[in-house]
C-alpha cells in the first residue's frame, strides 16, 4: 500500500508546521480525513501524474488562446486560404504553396509558425483552434458517457428485474456492435442528414454530431461495471437504514448510492476524455467526425497523410499534439486511479 | 456442455437479430440516403427512380424492406446498392488480407504483451518496468493511423525497405504477402500489447501474493516453473478473455483503420467505404458478421476460461 514518505523527522518541533502534522496523522488513515482528501494527497505526491496532469492542461490553456494567436501573431483565420501568397522568411521570399503543390515548412516566425497546408492555411492556427474541437469533443462525449451510465447504472441495478433487463440488453447490443463501425456508421447517417429533436435542430457539420455519437458509443463500457457495483451496494445495511427511515427510491439512489459510486466515476473520466478524443480523432480521420472546413487532430492528420512523401509536418505536428494532450491525461488518470482506488478494473475499447 | 452451447446459439440469434435492426434503422433513417439515387446514379431520372423503388420494393413498409433484405443475405444473393456487386462475393474476395492480418497482428501482440507485461511484473518498481509502463502508455495514447503514417514514411518513403502499402496474396508470393504485413501487423499490434502488458502486470502481482504460489515455493520449486504452472495459469485469464474479443473484432472489420491506411483492401476498408457512400447492404452483411465472431469467440473463450480454470463451470 502508500509508502508514508512525509513521516515527521524526529528532532522536527511539529509545533512550527501544524499543517504537516496534521498531514501526518491524516495519510495514516485517522479518524476526522475523508476518503476523497486522502486520495488528494496521495495524487499530490505522485509527481509523474502531475506533471503529465499539468502537461495536458498547458495544451488545454494553448488551445483557448487560439483566437489570440490567431488574430495578434498570424493574423489570419483557420479556414483562409493563402495558396497564392508568397512569404518572406529571413530575407528570402517563397510561395506559400510552391507551384506543384507542395505546402512551405515550419517558418518558425509568426506568420505559418508551423508551417502552411495543401491549401495554404496556416498549420499553427489550425493546429490550435483543431486543438479545441478536439477537447470540446472529448469533454461533451465525456460528460454525455459520464451522465447516461450513472443514470442507468442506478435505475438498472437499483430496480433490477425487467427494467435492469432492458437497459443490459440495451448496453449489450451496443457492446457487441464494433465502436469503430459503429461511430462512423452514426457518424456518416448524421453528417448528413443532422439531428432533430423536434424542439431543436443540430445541423451536419455541427460539433454536437461528434460529440454525442462518441457519448453514446461508450456508455456501455462505463454502465456496466458501474451497475454491477449498484447491485451489491443495494443490499448492504446503509440502504436498509435509509429505507427503514422512510427515504424513496429516487433518495436511496442518488443520495446513498451514488456517492458510493462516485470514486468509480471520477476513475473513468480521464480515461473517456482521452479515449473520446482518440475516437474523434479516427472519426474524423475517416471522415465521419468533425466535417471540413472545420478543423481537429483528426481532420488535419487524415489531410496530410496524403501529402505524407513531401510534407511529413502535416501529419507530424497534429499528430504529436494528440499523442502529448492523450498521454498527458492517461498518464493523470491512472495517477488518479491509484490514489482514489487502485482496484479498479477500467479499460475502454478501440 | 451442451446446455451451454444452446444457450450461446440463442443469445448469437438475438444479438445477429438485433444488431441487423439497429444497422438497418441509422441507414434508413437518413433524410438523404434515398437507395434509388445510389442504384440509378445522380443523374437518373424521376421516372427511372420511381421503377427502381417499385423494383427493389423501396414503396413497401419498412418491415418488410427489412425481410426483403435479410431473406436476400441469407440466401447469398445481396448486392450493394453502389456497385451492384455482390456483397458476400466482395467480403469472400476482402477475407484473406483481413484474415492474414489478424493472424498475424495476433500472434505478436498476444506474444510480446506476455513478454513485456511478465518482466515488467517481475521487475516491479525497478527501471525496467517503468521504461515498459512507458512505452506501453505511449501505445496506448497513439492512433493507429498516426503510427502507421509514420511507419510508411520511414520504412516505406524515406529507407523504402517495405512497399507503401496494398496486399498481396499468399499462394501468389509468398515474400511479398511478409513484406507488405509486416508493417501492419507491426502497427495493429501496438495498441493491444500496451493494454496486455499492463492488464497482464496487475495480474501477476495480485497473483504473486497467494498463498499457493507461497506453498510452491515452500515446496522448493524453482522459480521459473512458479512463474509458468502457477502464476501465469491464473493471470492469463482475464488475457485469454480479451485477446478472444479483440481478434474477433478485428476479423469482423475492426481494423478499419490499419486496413485503410495501408490499403490493404480487407474487410474494414470495404465497410468504410460502404457507409461513406450510404450503401446499406455491405455494412449490414459486415456488421453481422463481425458480431458473429464476437459471440463465437466469446463462447469460445468461456470453454477455454474452464480449462483453464477447473472452479468455472460452463453455464449459459
Amino acid at each position: 500500500m502508500a509508502v508514508d514518505r512525509t513521516a515527521p523527522s524526529p528532532g522536527k518541533p511539529a509545533a512550527l508546521e501544524p499543517g504537516f502534522a496534521l498531514g501526518d496523522s491524516a495519510i495514516q488513515g485517522e479518524a476526522g480525513v475523508g476518503p476523497y482528501k486522502l486520495a488528494l494527497r496521495r495524487l499530490r505526491r505522485n509527481k509523474t501524474a502531475l506533471a503529465f496532469g499539468a502537461m495536458f492542461v498547458v495544451i488545454v490553456i494553448m488551445c483557448l488562446c487560439a483566437p489570440l494567436w490567431a488574430n495578434h501573431v498570424a493574423h489570419t483565420t483557420p479556414s483562409a486560404n493563402h495558396i497564392t501568397d508568397e512569404i518572406t522568411v529571413r530575407g528570402k521570399t517563397k510561395d506559400v504553396v510552391s507551384p506543384e503543390g507542395i505546402p512551405t515548412g515550419p517558418t518558425w516566425t509568426g506568420k505559418f509558425f508551423l508551417g502552411a497546408d495543401a491549401n495554404g492555411r496556416d498549420v499553427a492556427v489550425r493546429l490550435l483552434y483543431g486543438g479545441r474541437n478536439s477537447l470540446e469533443i472529448g469533454f461533451i462525449a465525456t460528460f454525455i458517457s459520464c451522465f447516461f451510465a450513472t443514470v442507468i447504472a442506478l435505475v438498472a441495478g437499483y430496480y433490477r428485474g425487467v427494467v435492469d433487463g432492458v437497459l443490459s440488453r440495451t448496453m449489450d447490443l451496443i457492446w457487441a456492435y464494433p465502436v469503430i463501425l459503429l461511430g462512423i456508421a452514426l457518424g456518416t447517417a448524421l453528417a448528413v442528414g443532422g439531428l432533430d429533436f423536434g424542439l431543436f435542430t443540430i445541423s451536419g457539420a455541427s460539433l454536437w454530431i461528434p460529440a454525442i455519437i462518441i457519448g453514446v458509443v461508450y456508455v456501455p463500457y462505463m454502465a456496466k461495471p458501474l451497475r454491477g457495483q449498484v447491485l451489491s451496494l443495494r443490499e448492504k445495511e446503509f440502504v436498509e437504514a435509509s429505507r427503514s427511515q422512510g427515504a424513496g427510491n429516487l433518495r436511496i439512489m442518488f443520495r446513498e448510492i451514488l456517492p458510493n459510486i462516485a470514486s468509480s466515476i471520477i476513475v473513468f473520466i480521464p480515461l473517456m476524455v482521452a479515449n473520446a478524443i482518440l475516437l474523434e480523432a479516427a472519426l474524423s480521420f475517416l471522415g465521419a467526425g468533425v466535417q471540413a472546413p472545420n478543423p481537429s487532430w483528426g481532420t488535419m492528420i487524415g489531410d496530410g497523410i496524403r501529402l505524407i512523401p513531401s510534407a511529413m509536418h502535416l501529419t507530424l505536428i497534429p499528430g504529436g499534439m494528440l499523442v502529448l494532450a492523450v498521454l498527458g491525461i492517461n498518464v493523470f488518470g491512472d495517477g488518479v486511479r491509484d490514489a482514489l482506488d487502485p482496484r479498479a478494473e477500467v479499460r475502454i475499447e478501440h | 456442455m451442451a446446455r451451454f452451447l444452446v444457450r450461446r446459439l440463442l443469445a448469437m440469434i438475438l444479438v445477429l437479430f438485433a444488431i441487423s435492426i439497429l444497422t438497418f434503422l441509422i441507414f434508413e433513417t437518413i433524410p438523404n440516403g434515398d437507395p434509388t439515387v445510389r442504384l440509378g446514379g445522380r443523374n437518373s431520372t424521376p421516372e427511372t427512380r420511381e421503377a427502381i423503388r417499385k423494383d427493389w420494393g423501396f414503396d413497401k413498409p419498412i418491415y418488410e424492406q427489412y425481410g426483403i433484405t435479410m431473406k436476400k443475405i441469407f440466401t447469398g444473393t445481396v448486392v450493394s446498392y453502389t456497385q451492384q456487386i455482390n456483397v458476400v462475393d466482395e467480403i469472400k474476395r476482402d477475407l484473406p488480407a483481413t484474415l492474414s492480418l489478424a493472424i498475424g497482428a495476433g500472434i505478436i501482440w498476444l506474444g510480446f504483451g506476455i513478454l513485456f507485461g511478465v518482466i515488467s511484473a517481475m521487475k516491479a518498481g525497478k527501471f525496467t518496468d517503468t521504461s515498459l509502463t512507458v512505452l506501453s502508455l505511449i501505445g496506448v495514447s497513439t492512433p493507429v493511423f498516426l503510427l502507421g503514417a509514420l511507419a510508411l514514411w520511414a520504412f516505406a518513403y524515406k529507407l523504402t525497405i517495405f512497399p507503401a502499402g496494398g496486399y498481396v496474396p499468399l499462394t501468389q508470393d509468398p515474400w511479398g504477402w511478409l513484406t507488405h504485413l509486416i508493417m501492419p501487423w507491426t502497427v495493429l499490434s501496438v495498441l493491444f500489447i500496451g493494454f496486455y502488458s499492463r492488464v497482464l502486470r496487475s495480474n501477476i502481482l495480485d497473483t504473486i501474493n497467494e498463498d499457493y504460489v507461497r506453498t510452491a515455493r515452500a515446496k522448493g520449486l524453482s522459480e521459473r516453473r512458479i512463474l509458468i504452472h502457477h502464476v501465469l495459469r491464473n493471470s492469463l485469464i482475464p488475457v485469454v478473455s480479451l485477446f478472444g474479443l479483440d481478434f474477433a473484432a478485428v476479423i469482423g472489420g475492426g481494423a478499419i483503420l490499419t486496413e485503410t491506411v495501408f490499403n490493404l483492401q480487407g474487410v474494414g476498408q470495404y465497410a468504410a467505404d460502404s457507409i461513406q457512400q450510404l450503401d446499406v447492404p455491405p455494412v449490414l452483411v459486415i456488421t453481422m458478421f463481425g458480431a458473429f465472431f464476437v459471440v463465437v469467440l466469446s463462447a469460445v473463450v468461456d470453454i477455454i476460461y474452464a480449462v483453464l480454470d477447473p472452479r468455472i463451470r460452463l453455464s449459459g
